[in-house]
C-alpha cells in the first residue's frame, strides 16, 4: 500500500482553513448516534475526549490509572509553546512553524508542523478561559519564558508545573463532560487489541486491572492518545506504566510504525544511583540558562572525585573543562538537547566523569549565585565586594527562579546545589517516533487516530523544549476534533457496532489466549530481569550513540533475549485478580518486539539526524569537524514500517518529505 | 540496612486484611521507598509468594499515584514529599516500619494497600470545572487582566494532587482539604466566578454523600499534605459555601 499522507493542496498558511471549509461535516443530531473511543487521558486523549463529547459524539475513555488526572503529561515541568508574540520580540506562526522544523532536524512534515504553529495562540486563549494558573507579571498578563533552540520568549508556564496545570484543565473538562453523561469514563483498563470490521477499526478489547475481566467495547472509530514508548529502555523519565501496548496492538492489526529509532535523550537528568533504580528524574531544561555545565580538565581529578579524595568546589577554574562553552561558543549551554547529550557522553567515555559511576557531568550554579549577588547588591546599595552578603543575595535569586528543583535534586541526591553542582547525565525522555498518521492524524488503518507522542507527526528527529505539550493539545482540542468529522460523515446511518460479532470474538480470544500463557508460563524470573536486560542492550547499542556493528547484534540479542521471555518469565497470581506483574509482562512482550523494529530502524537509517546520531555519518574535516552529518540526498523521507510477523521481516515504507517553504541546512551551533 | 517491615496484606475488597512481617536486609540510602518495596517485591516472587500490591506510576511526585501510610503518617515521616520522593536515608538500620493504605470509608481497599479514590473523581464531575466549550473560541488570553498575587493563589491551589494525604491524615476522614483546593483555585480566578454559587454546593453535597467527614480544624491535613496545600483554602470555601447557602 502506497503512502498517501492527505496534505491539502494551496499555500501553506492556507490549507488548514481552506482544508476545514471542504470537508464533510456530521450535524448535531447525527452525532448523538455516532461513538468514539479514546484510550489515554493525558494532554492528547484527555482533551480529544472533552472536545468531541462537547461536540456530541458518545465518547468512551480508557486510562490505565486509577484516574484520568494521573496520565503521564502531569509530570511536564517547563512550560508550552504559542506563537502570541505577547513579548513583540518578532515571534510569528512563521517563526514557531520554523524552528520547530529546522529543530527536528528537516526531518517532519510542513504541512502538519504549520498547522501546529497556526493553532498554539488558541491553546493559551482556551487554556486560561478554562481557569490554568499561568504564571503572570504585576501588570497581571501572562509572563513568558525562553527555551533552548529559539531567540524569542514564546513559551507559556505554570512554575516548573505546566504540565501538571495543563492536564487539569484538560481533566475537568472531561469532569464536566463525565457528569453529563457525554463521556464514559473507564479508569484502570487497559487497552490489549484493536478490532477491525472491513477494515475498519470498531472497537477495542481490553483488560480490567482490577477484576481481570476481558472486555469488548465497540464504536464507530477509535482514538489512540497512549504516549510514548521511552521505557523499552527500561529507565527513563516516563511513568512507571507508560507503555507501547496500545500502539504497537495497533501496528499489528496494520497501522505502520514510522520512524522508531527516533528518541529524545535529555541532557539533564539526575544520575543512576545503583542497581536498585527503578526510574530517572529530569531536571528542567530552564536550568541550561544559568547553570553551566563542566568536568575536570585532568583525569586524575576525575579519578579523584570518584574515589570522593576531591570535591569539585576544590578544583581550580583551569582545571576544570566547561566543555560546551568551549565546543559551542555561539550557543554554550543552551545548545539543543541532542547535541548536549551527546556532548556529555563523550566527555564521559574518555574517562572524566564524576560520582562514583563515572557517568555524570558538573552542573554548576557558582557563577550564577555571583553574578545575581552582586547585581543585587548594587540594586540595593549593598557591599559587592563582600563575599557572603553576595553569595547570599546571589542564593536568593536562584531559589526564586528554581527552588522547586533544587528541593527536589536536594530529596533525590541528598547534597545541596546551592552549595556543591549539581550532577546530571542525560536519559530517555521522549520518542519521536509513533505510528504513522497521515493530515488527518489517521493511521494507515481507516478509523483509527493517533494523537500526541503516540503519533510520529510534528517533532521530525528531535523536538524543541515546551513543544510536546503544544502538539498534545493542538490534536486534541483542535485538530482531530475536526479532521475526525470527515470520516464519521460516513456513519450516519450505520448504527450501534455489535460486539458479538466473528472480528469481536477472535480479538477477545488473541487477548485471553496470551494472558493464560503467561500466567501459566511457570518460568524461574521476575518480568523486571526480562525488562532491564532490554534496557542494557538499547541503552548501550541504540542508545546516543549508535553503529552498524552494535545495531546488528542489538537485533539479534533482542530476538533472542525475547524467546528467553517466553520460555522463562514468572507470572506469580491469577489473572482474575489486580495482577500488576502480569500487567507489565503484557507490556514488557510488546516492548520486546518493538525494541527490535527499533534497532532495525536505528540500523537501516544510515545518518545522523536529530537525536539518531550514527558513527558512520560524521563531519570528518572543517569547521563541524567531528559533528553529526545529515544526509538530504537519500534519507529526506519518513520511514514507516508494516508489520509482517517478526520485527525483523517488517516491510519499509518511505514518505518522501519535501521542503518548500524551508530551505535545508545544517545546523550549527559552533 | 536491615529493616523489618510490618505491611497490611489484603486479598480484596471483601477479604479481611491483616498486618504481616516481612524482614528485609540490603537496603541502600540511596533507595527511594518504592524501590525498597521493589526490592521486598523481587524476593517475594522468586520465593513464589505474590507481591504486595500499591499505587504508584510517575515517581517523581507529581501523579499523585503513591499513598502509603507510614509509621502513622501519610507518605511517612519527611515533609512536602510523596512516598515516592521519600529516600531510605530517612530509615536507620534495625527500624521496624508499618505500611497501611490510607483508611476512610470513602477510600475502601481494593487489594494491600491500593485502595479505590474514586470518589475524589465524582466530587472533581460535580463541578470541578468552568463551563467553557474548548471550541478555541475564546477571547485572547490577555484580554483579562488578572492580579499576581491572586493568580500566584490560584495556583498553589492548583498544585494539588489527589492523592488522597489529607483524608487519610484526619482524624474524620474529611476531604475539605482537597475540595477546597479546587473551590479555590477557580474563585480567586475572574473566569471562575461566574459559577461559584452552584460550583461550591455541587462539589461539597458530592462530597458528604460519598461519606466523609467534617472539618474539626485540627490541621493535620495541612500538615501531612505533601504539596502544602493551606488551611486557608477551606476557610475560603467555607465563606463561600455560607454566601451561596444565602443567595441559595
Amino acid at each position: 500500500m502506497a503512502l498517501d499522507s492527505k496534505i491539502p493542496q494551496g499555500p501553506l498558511a492556507d490549507k488548514w482553513t481552506n482544508y476545514k471549509n471542504e470537508i464533510n461535516l456530521v450535524n448535531p443530531a447525527n452525532k448523538r448516534l455516532i461513538d468514539v473511543i479514546v484510550v489515554g487521558t493525558g494532554l492528547a486523549g484527555g482533551s480529544a475526549a472533552a472536545t468531541l463529547a462537547e461536540l456530541g459524539y458518545n465518547v468512551k475513555a480508557f486510562c490505565f490509572q486509577d484516574s484520568p488526572r494521573r496520565a503521564h503529561s502531569i509530570a511536564a515541568q517547563g512550560g508550552i509553546n504559542a506563537a502570541k508574540n505577547y513579548q513583540g520580540d518578532g515571534d510569528s506562526t512563521y517563526r514557531l512553524f520554523y524552528d520547530t522544523v529546522k529543530g527536528g532536524d528537516y526531518r517532519s512534515r510542513e504541512a502538519n508542523v504549520y498547522r501546529l504553529a497556526e493553532v498554539s495562540a488558541n491553546i493559551i486563549d482556551q487554556c486560561v478561559a478554562q481557569g490554568v494558573p499561568f504564571a503572570r507579571d504585576y501588570g497581571g498578563l501572562l509572563d513568558n519564558r525562553s527555551f533552548g533552540g529559539v531567540l524569542v520568549s514564546r513559551t507559556f508556564y505554570a512554575k516548573g508545573q505546566t504540565g501538571q496545570q495543563l492536564l487539569l484543565g484538560a481533566y475537568s473538562a472531561m469532569n464536566r463532560q463525565i457528569g453529563r453523561g457525554k463521556i464514559k469514563m473507564y479508569n484502570r483498563h487497559e487497552m490489549l487489541d484493536v478490532v477491525k470490521v472491513d477494515g475498519k477499526a470498531r472497537g477495542i478489547i481490553t483488560r480490567n486491572l482490577v477484576t481481570g475481566e476481558i472486555e469488548r467495547h465497540s464504536a464507530h472509530a477509535v482514538v489512540l492518545g497512549t504516549g510514548g514508548y521511552g521505557n523499552v529502555f527500561y529507565l527513563s523519565t516516563n511513568a512507571m506504566g507508560s507503555n507501547v501496548t496500545a500502539a504497537w496492538k495497533a501496528h499489528k492489526r496494520g497501522a505502520h510504525f514510522a520512524n522508531p529509532c527516533y528518541t529524545q535523550i535529555h541532557p539533564t537528568c539526575i544520575p543512576v544511583s545503583g542497581d536498585h533504580q527503578s526510574k530517572l528524574t529530569l531536571m528542567s531544561e530552564s536550568l541550561r540558562n544559568d547553570g553551566r555545565i563542566w568536568v575536570p580538565a585532568k583525569k586524575e581529578d576525575s579519578i579523584a572525585i570518584r574515589e570522593g579524595r576531591l570535591k569539585p568546589t576544590e578544583i581550580k577554574e583551569d582545571d576544570r573543562d566547561y566543555y560546551l562553552e568551549r565546543r559551542y561558543p555561539a550557543f554554550g549551554n543552551l545548545v539543543p538537547r541532542d547535541v548536549a547529550s551527546r556532548a556529555a557522553k563523550e566527555r564521559c567515555d574518555a574517562g572524566f566523569g564524576v560520582n562514583k559511576t563515572g557517568e555524570a557531568v558538573y552542573l554548576d550554579f557558582a557563577s550564577a549565585i555571583q553574578r545575581y549577588g552582586k547585581e543585587q547588591a548594587y540594586i540595593q546599595h549593598l557591599d559587592a565586594n563582600d563575599a557572603a552578603v553576595v553569595k547570599k543575595l546571589g542564593k536568593e535569586v536562584v531559589k526564586n527562579k528554581y527552588g522547586n528543583l533544587f528541593q527536589m535534586y536536594e530529596k533525590i541526591v541528598d547534597q545541596n546545589p546551592y552549595e556543591t553542582p549539581m550532577m546530571i547525565y542525560p536519559a530517555v525522555h521522549y520518542t519521536m517516533g509513533g505510528l504513522w498518521v497521515d493530515y488527518n492524524l489517521q493511521t494507515s488503518v481507516e478509523g483509527l487516530y493517533a494523537i500526541g507522542e503516540a503519533n510520529f507527526s510534528d517533532h521530525g528527529a528531535n523536538r524543541l523544549g515546551a513543544s510536546a505539550l503544544m502538539q498534545g493539545l493542538a490534536d486534541g482540542y483542535f485538530v482531530l476534533p475536526y479532521t475526525i468529522g470527515d470520516y464519521l460523515s460516513n456513519d450516519i446511518r450505520t448504527g450501534p457496532i455489535s460486539t458479538d460479532t466473528k472480528e469481536f470474538e477472535e480479538a477477545e480470544q488473541n487477548v485471553r489466549k496470551q494472558v493464560d500463557a503467561l500466567v501459566n508460563n511457570n518460568g524461574s524470573k521476575a518480568v523486571d530481569y526480562f525488562h532491564k536486560k532490554l534496557g542494557k542492550i538499547m541503552w548501550n547499542k541504540c542508545g546516543m550513540s549508535r553503529n552498524t556493528a552494535d545495531l546488528e547484534s542489538a537485533i539479534e540479542e533482542i530476538a533472542t533475549l525475547r524467546k528467553d521471555f517466553y520460555k522463562d518469565v514468572r507470572v506469580p497470581g491469577t489473572q482474575n485478580e489486580f495482577n500488576e506483574e502480569l500487567a507489565k509482562a503484557l507490556r514488557v512482550a510488546d516492548f520486546l518486539e518493538l525494541g527490535e523494529l527499533f534497532a532495525k530502524d536505528a540500523l537501516t537509517r544510515n545518518e545522523s539526524c536529530g537525536g539518531h546520531f550514527r558513527e558512520e555519518s560524521i563531519e570528518l574535516d572543517g569547521p563541524q569537524k567531528g559533528e553529526a552529518k545529515r544526509d538530504d540526498e537519500n534519507f529526506t523521507f519518513v520511514s514507516a514500517w508494516e508489520y509482517k510477523g517478526e520485527p525483523k521481516d517488517a516491510v519499509l515504507h518511505k514518505e518522501g518529505l519535501e521542503y518548500k517553504n524551508i530551505e535545508l541546512k545544517q545546523r550549527s551551533y559552533k | 540496612m536491615k529493616l523489618t517491615l510490618e505491611i497490611w496484606r489484603q486479598k480484596n475488597a471483601q477479604a479481611k486484611g491483616q498486618m504481616v512481617t516481612y524482614p528485609i536486609d540490603g537496603i541502600d540510602g540511596d533507595m527511594s521507598f518504592l524501590e525498597m518495596m521493589d526490592v521486598l517485591n523481587n524476593e517475594l516472587i522468586n520465593k513464589g509468594d505474590e507481591p504486595v500490591v500499591f499505587d504508584h506510576d510517575c515517581r517523581e511526585g507529581i501523579c499523585g499515584s503513591c499513598s502509603m501510610f507510614i509509621n502513622g503518617e501519610a507518605h511517612g515521616p519527611d515533609r512536602l514529599v510523596t512516598t515516592c520522593q521519600l529516600h531510605m536515608r530517612k530509615f536507620k538500620d534495625g527500624d521496624t516500619i508499618t505500611i497501611e493504605p490510607w483508611r476512610a470509608a470513602g477510600f475502601p481497599v481494593i487489594k494491600d494497600l491500593m485502595v479505590d479514590r474514586s470518589a475524589f473523581d465524582r466530587i472533581q464531575h460535580a463541578g470541578g470545572f468552568i463551563s467553557i466549550n474548548t471550541s478555541g473560541n475564546t477571547q485572547d488570553a490577555n484580554a483579562i487582566p488578572i492580579e499576581k498575587a491572586d493568580a500566584d493563589a490560584a495556583f498553589d491551589a492548583a498544585t494539588c494532587i489527589g492523592c488522597g494525604a489529607c483524608v487519610a491524615s484526619c482524624k474524620n476522614s474529611s476531604a475539605m482539604l482537597f475540595v477546597s483546593a479546587k473551590v479555590s483555585q477557580f474563585s480567586l480566578l475572574p473566569q471562575g466566578k461566574v459559577e461559584a454559587t452552584d460550583r461550591v454546593m455541587n462539589m461539597v453535597k458530592q462530597m458528604d454523600e460519598e461519606g466523609f467527614g467534617n472539618c474539626t480544624n485540627t490541621g493535620a491535613c495541612e500538615v501531612e499534605c505533601p504539596k502544602g496545600i493551606s488551611l486557608e483554602n477551606i476557610a475560603r470555601m467555607n465563606r463561600e459555601f455560607m454566601t451561596a447557602s444565602m443567595k441559595g
